[in-house]
């Protein structure tokens, strides 16, 4: 049985706990509001980007003269994963079931004999991947330190990718990030960069007036060409600021219910202490009234 | 006066403006163009350069682009950049940077056809530094 004092100080430490684990809600919920603005603010432009990709490469459905990064290299051997993640961690599953997407997905192609390449973007997908993955992993880029994510920042890891696939080195490349949606549900999801495919559905999305003709500047084949690498980029830069959403949003729902946890704890704490000192006092007293009649 | 159209201008990061406009310029990449509202469907790439907007009531919008591409069609146009600036916000300070920038890049380029790259977005700064200085 642990002594009064004993108890008091777990109570005080608890509530320690409890102080850094309120604080790093707000925070993340301050945080949170940012880099929300910043993913949808962000969404317009792939949208833009999609749609007008999408009705592009319709034209070049099934020619030989499409360009490379539209239609693979023609094989299906060696894929490349790209996995994003966060810098931190003490964000309830957000890393892990990101790395468990990654490594299903993984051990799939693994078993069907095909050659794994896994590029991590941030250190906690790192972490989580070099335990049975270290072999496969080829690359680490860490965005440590960065208040805010402009797309200067992505565009190396777009200029990685792109070097990459021109020098052979994977056919096909999945994206792996975690699609935000509200504070508590984040959907880790995958997302194929390489070869591009384009949604039916963001195409129809304008409706009948993108069936008129086009005229283009300079050829349909040059801005087809620009446009490829530059939608990767995007993508990369759109999957990176949902995840900043939804890490942030995982974060907060963690240390929310944290909270919650160690107000239950102290609570439980705090009855055991009673309980105990009354169980002091009833024993002193008890004594000294012993002594008084034994007189 | 001329009939307005709906005209968006974003960046990777955000929504620049959204607006009913009249009359709007962009640097084409094969020369500047401007776009009345009715205009054909059209996409043309940019290079660096001044977006002018003239919204419906009478305002003007100056945006500096870096590289991006034009999407007019019927329902409007959007101009897609890659990097967009108010002038009010730019100096000569901001361009000088970017040539710099830009040299740094022909100098580092691997192979001839970056290089050539390169070489045209620098040329195509110093042809906006030396146009903004004559204004």
């Amino acid at each position: 049985m642990a002594s009064l004092k004993d108890l008091k100080n777990r109570i005080a430490s608890v509530k320690a706990t409890q102080k850094i684990t309120k604080a790093m809600k707000m925070v993340a919920a301050a945080k949170l509001r940012r880099a929300q603005e910043a993913a949808e603010a962000g969404r317009p432009y792939a949208q833009r980007m999609a749609t007008v990709l999408g009705n592009l490469a319709a034209g070049f459905e099934g020619r030989d003269d499409a360009p490379k990064l539209m239609t693979g290299t023609g094989q299906d051997q060696t894929h490349l994963l790209l996995v994003c993640t966060a810098e931190r961690g003490l964000c309830g599953g957000f890393n892990s079931s990101i790395a468990r997407l990654a490594r299903e997905h993984a051990d799939k192609l693994i078993a069907e004999g095909k050659t794994v390449k896994i590029v991590t973007v941030g250190k906690k997908g790192y972490d989580a991947l070099r335990r049975g993955y270290s072999q496969y992993i080829v690359e680490n880029i860490e965005l440590r330190g960065l208040k805010s994510i402009e797309y200067g920042d992505v565009k190396h890891i777009a200029d990685l990718v792109m070097e990459m696939f021109y020098d052979d080195k994977y056919d096909v490349c999945t994206l792996f990030y975690a699609q935000f949606q509200s504070v508590i549900s984040q959907v880790p999801t995958a997302k194929q960069l390489i070869p591009a495919q384009f949604d039916a559905a963001e195409e129809a999305d304008d409706g009948s007036s993108e069936d008129a003709l086009y005229e283009y500047e300079p050829g349909e084949q040059e801005i087809l060409e620009t446009l490829l690498p530059r939608n990767i980029g995007i993508q990369i830069f759109s999957a990176i600021l949902e995840n900043g959403a939804s890490e942030q949003g995982a974060r907060m729902a963690a240390m929310d219910s944290a909270t919650r946890n160690a107000g239950e704890m102290i609570d439980k704490l705090t009855t055991t202490y009673n309980r105990q000192r009354q169980a002091q006092i009833t024993t002193e007293l008890i004594e000294i009234i012993a002594g008084a009649e034994a007189l | 006066m001329a009939e307005a159209f709906q005209f968006e201008l974003v960046s990777p990061e955000r929504l620049l403006l959204s607006a009913k406009v009249t009359d709007v310029t962009v640097p084409g990449s094969e020369g500047e163009f401007g776009v009345g509202a009715g205009h054909s469907p059209f996409l043309s790439t940019m290079r660096p350069g001044v977006v002018k907007a003239l919204s419906e009531d009478g305002s003007k919008h100056e945006y500096f682009v870096r590289g991006g591409f034009a999407d007019v069609s019927a329902s409007g146009m959007t101009v897609l950049a890659e990097q967009a600036i108010p002038m009010a916000d730019l100096d000569a300070g901001y361009i000088a940077q970017q040539i710099q920038d830009a040299s740094e890049d022909v100098a580092d380029a691997k192979d001839e056809d970056a290089r050539q790259a390169a070489r045209l977005v620098l040329s195509q700064l110093q042809e906006l530094q030396a146009a903004l200085k004559a204004s």
